[in-house]
């Protein structure tokens, strides 16, 4: 919030509004949110996934459940990404 | 200088995603008319089906029935329910069905707009899912049991029920629901947006006064050829989740861990 409103008084100084700063500002901080939003579920997502072939692998016969059980923890994990999108939007345009 | 190289300017997200009214205002938009398409040719294509003559060889949309059924039978029932959990086929089906449905006009040129890109349906479809799943539970298990079995799962330590609690309520009642209608919408709107950054950077740099930038055109067209494939996916990636998970939700409640 001081940031914000520091980011305010000077684009005020600059001669700009202080709605534009704040939309520079959200424009700014929406990449940041889902850049960050990204970062775990990634990194959840490829665990997930080379557990996956790797039990796979290992009994080639038990490949449906486990197939199926991968995308359901992959649509769990993939969820915290998609609320950093959401979010993202929410920043840029509303 | 480099800015005004391509003049890339992103249209404001209204402009993609708010359609005007088709008739009149208040009628129905392109997304209404896209989700009501959707429903009629599922159930066409179903009720078509069924006409057919069980006995001989299937032929047509028979044949594409039979698969739908197969499918969501064997890698969706029969992976998170068991063998009772064959009478909610036809539930599934229909969530499956449709929802594929919607989201193919994503990539059908001239449709190019998912219909669960927009937040109505996959809230509704949530919305759906998530009395149904409790219902289900009530009926199965009783009111007071099912919420028992809920609020308060057995196995854990009397003191940790204060904390246990909050989380489950939050997470079984609210979260799922929640989550369920953001990832169908999220996942739809994100392919759609990224449809739209490569069609308008290739066109931008397919129609540079540049002549050197021209050539460099080819990359996005190239990646929006392999994102249209990948949409492709998605939708149907999408749509066998959020059945998937709405079989795990009803298998839960009808069936409550001991």
């Amino acid at each position: 919030m001081e940031a914000l409103a520091r980011i305010a008084k000077a684009a005020a100084a600059a001669g700009a509004s202080a709605a534009d700063a704040k939309n520079n500002a959200a424009a700014g901080s929406a990449g940041f949110a889902y850049g960050l939003a990204a970062i775990g579920p990634g990194i959840g997502i490829g665990l997930i996934f080379g557990s996956a072939i790797e039990s796979m692998a290992r009994q080639p016969e038990s490949a449906g459940m486990v197939r199926t059980t991968m995308f359901l923890g992959i649509a769990f994990t993939e969820a915290l990404a998609l609320i950093g999108f959401v979010v993202f939007i929410l920043l840029k345009y509303a | 200088m480099m800015s005004n190289v391509i003049a890339f300017e992103f249209p404001p997200i209204n402009e993609l995603l708010r359609w005007k009214d088709v008739w009149a205002a208040g009628s129905l938009n392109k997304v209404g008319l896209i989700a009501v398409a959707s429903a009629l040719i599922g159930i066409f294509i179903f009720m078509s089906a069924a006409q057919k003559n069980p006995k001989v060889a299937p032929t047509g949309t028979r044949n594409l029935a039979e698969v739908a059924v197969e499918f969501i039978e064997d890698n969706i029932i029969m992976q998170t329910m068991g063998r009772d959990g064959l009478g909610w086929t036809p539930f599934l089906l229909t969530l499956f069905v449709f929802i594929y449905l919607c989201n193919l006009p994503g990539i059908i040129p001239l449709l190019q707009m998912p219909a669960t890109a927009r937040m109505a349906i996959p809230m509704f479809l949530a919305v759906l899912v998530w009395v149904i799943f409790n219902f289900s539970g009530i009926k199965h298990q009783g009111f007071f049991t099912y919420f028992k079995n809920v609020l308060f799962p057995p196995g854990v330590p009397k003191a940790l029920y204060i904390l246990v609690t909050p989380i489950e309520f939050i997470s079984t009642l609210i979260v799922r629901p929640f989550s369920m209608a953001v990832r169908l919408f999220a996942n739809m709107l994100a392919g759609h947006l990224l449809l739209v950054i490569f069609a308008l950077l290739s066109e931008a740099l397919l129609q540079a006064r540049d002549k050197i930038l021209i050539p460099v055109g080819i990359l996005p067209l190239f990646m929006l050829l392999f994102l249209t494939a990948f949409e492709v996916l998605v939708g149907f990636l999408q749509a066998y989740i959020f059945t998937i998970l709405a079989a795990v939700y009803i298998a839960g409640a009808t069936h409550p861990e001991h």
